[in-house]
């Protein structure tokens, strides 16, 4: 039925890879699809980091002259209505994306983390209340909720962080708390007690990184929905407003007009958007099996 | 049992109440309310005036006023009016509703007519060629923006067939409006599918390492009889719990999905009115929406514990 993955099981007992370049020619024959997850996480990364130097126009920069200019040597994939280089957009665009995701999946987290270490640690009550608040909050559809929070809070960079963060926050709080009632159960729980520390002691210093591997996991799922959600918001015209380059607002720029007449509008942001989200799920599967052996399939 | 019914029950009306509360007061939070956006719009404000359409709208009174208002007419069916139609908020949402769940029942179709089957290939196949090619597509699948898909899809219809699938007229037929409307379905199912696709997968691999499973197998049951009789059976359990998260996943793709292809459904009137602070609109499709994902969860718990006797929910 199955053979006996060796490299796993001895990775599992704790064997050790040489390092360097060896454990990354490791990591690649064994987990191929995170590797390329990683590598376009990287390139996506870069790309937002290095904006001002590969871009090769002004994203904001207009010019009638070249309004909906083809793909071509000049602009690299095209240009849209405005003239402005469909190239230097995207990758413009891709450090919004970073910010949202990033912002809003660490925002997310921590407060998820404290919510959920909360109410998993300290039970009664505390986890009665925590845990309906997080039932009103999980009845709507992640992007129905940052939907509701970005036109409560009014579109900017900022409130389209937090209006995502915030509908992230019941599941990793669910997650946490789940993990903090096996972990509070603990015979090195019991032993941090009976040497007097102090409970939140316990609960940050012995509890909280035993939830980190499951955190990572989750974290990096919620990247992906993160950059999903931002581009869907922006498209609907309630995300990161003007004169920031997002993916998803290109897409609604270009929607149902262009598509006779500039493919390359709608092509484009869209791929990148893609592409992100592709990469960022591929490593999050990658780091599920590795740190997370009771999910492995 | 009833007891468990009852607590469900409780806890499913608390949940809808606390929900009424965290609208409300998420959309009061607003900077503006629509008279602004209606002045600004005209460019000038005269206090007069605008405190007379604040009035008019019920917006000057106390905040637990406005909310009771609004409660007690939900509670016998009275929506309030909408802003910007003027018409009874009823009026606006109720015709909408049948167009947004034909579209989310053909997607669900979709989703699960090739979630399901691809899932289980992927899984009795696990770690050959085919199983990741499939994997490899339903990650895709889930990170394609349902909005993306559509306009791909659009632009396609475009170059080769030379028209756009959209809704302009309603359609005369049934028949010619589910057509029109499987475009639209196919784009958020696909990525609805590529969901249940993963989750039967992990849930068939959890089975076929059962004991039982190893018991056919060595009592001689051909590879098709253990994996369809006996093991896709059990699979199958969990995946019904899907369609609870579903109905969630389902909502969000619609969203997008309506705006794009320009169906005249529920969820792009949830846009359009979030957009023009409509509160009556707003609110009370989002109480709508909460409905429909608290009930889908509820049934399909009910639906679990019947299908699977071997889950017993204690008191």
């Amino acid at each position: 039925m199955s053979t006996i993955d060796h490299d796993a099981a001895l990775l599992r007992a704790g064997a050790h890879v040489r390092g360097g370049w060896s454990a990354a020619g490791f990591l690649i024959r064994r987990y191929p699809l995170g590797a390329a997850g990683a590598v376009i996480v990287v390139v996506f990364v870069l790309a937002a980091l290095l904006a001002n130097i590969v871009a090769t126009f002004d994203p904001t920069a207009t010019s009638a002259r070249n309004s909906l200019a083809p793909p071509g040597s000049v602009y690299w994939l095209g240009a849209d209505f405005m003239g402005r280089d469909v190239y230097s957009r995207i990758v413009h665009g891709a450090r919004i994306s970073l910010a949202v995701s990033v912002g809003a999946t660490a925002l997310g987290c921590a407060v998820g983390v404290i919510v959920g270490l909360m109410s998993g640690y300290l039970g009664g009550w505390v986890d009665l209340v925590v845990q309906r608040v997080m039932d009103i909050m999980q009845a709507l559809p992640l992007l129905v909720m940052a939907l509701v929070m970005a036109a409560s809070l009014g579109p900017s960079l900022q409130n389209t962080i937090i209006a995502i963060a915030i509908a992230l926050v019941p599941n990793i709080a669910r997650v946490i708390r789940s993990s903090t009632l096996s972990l509070r159960e603990q015979p090195f729980v019991e032993a941090a007690r009976a040497t007097g520390m102090s409970e939140l002691r316990i609960a940050v210093r012995h509890v909280l990184p035993n939830t980190l591997a499951p955190l990572i996991v989750l974290a990096t799922a919620q990247l992906g929905s993160a950059i999903l959600t931002e581009a869907s918001l922006s498209f609907l015209g309630l995300g990161v407003p003007e004169p920031h380059p997002s993916w998803g607002r290109m897409l609604s720029e270009s929607a149902a007009e262009y598509i006779r007449t500039a493919p390359w509008l709608v092509l484009f942001p869209g791929i990148a958007i893609s592409l992100s989200v592709f990469g960022t799920n591929l490593l999050g599967d990658a780091l599920r099996d590795m740190l997370d052996p009771r999910e492995r399939t | 049992m009833a007891a468990y019914l009852v607590r469900r029950t409780f806890l499913m009306v608390l949940t809808l109440f606390g929900m009424s509360v965290l609208i409300f007061v998420m959309l009061r939070l607003v900077p503006g309310n629509i008279s602004d956006i209606l002045f600004d719009a005209a460019g000038f404000v005269d206090p007069k005036e605008k405190a007379r359409l604040e009035r008019d709208l019920g917006l000057d009174l106390p905040i637990l006023t406005q909310y009771w208002h609004w409660i007690s007419g939900l509670v016998q069916g009275d929506l309030g009016f909408a802003y910007v139609t003027e018409k009874p908020a009823v009026e606006e949402i109720a015709p909408r509703i049948p167009i947004t769940v034909k579209l989310a029942v053909l997607s669900l179709i979709f989703s699960v007519v090739f979630g399901v089957p691809l899932g289980v290939i992927s899984a009795v196949r696990q770690n050959t060629p085919i199983d990741y090619v499939l994997r490899v597509l339903s990650l895709s699948g889930l990170s394609l923006p349902s909005f993306w898909l559509g306009l791909l899809i659009l632009m396609l219809f475009v170059r080769y067939f030379g028209f756009i699938p959209i809704y302009t007229d309603p359609p005369e037929t049934l028949w010619k409006e589910l057509a029109l409307l499987s475009v639209p379905a196919a784009a958020v199912g696909f990525r609805s599918s590529a969901l249940i696709m993963r989750l039967t997968r992990s849930s068939m691999l959890e089975v076929l390492r059962q004991d039982y499973i190893r018991t056919a197998r060595s009592k001689g049951a051909t590879p098709g009889s253990v994996n369809y009789d006996h093991a896709l059976r059990n699979a199958v359990l969990p995946v019904v719990t899907i369609i609870g998260i579903e109905a969630a996943f389902l909502i969000g793709g619609l969203i997008v999905t309506e705006t794009v292809f320009n169906v005249p459904g529920v969820a792009r009137f949830l846009v359009e009115a979030v957009i023009w602070r409509d509160y009556p609109i707003v609110q009370n499709l989002v109480m709508f929406i909460a409905v429909v994902v608290v009930v889908a969860n509820f049934l399909v718990d009910m639906a679990y514990m019947i299908l699977d006797p071997r889950i017993k929910y204690a008191d």
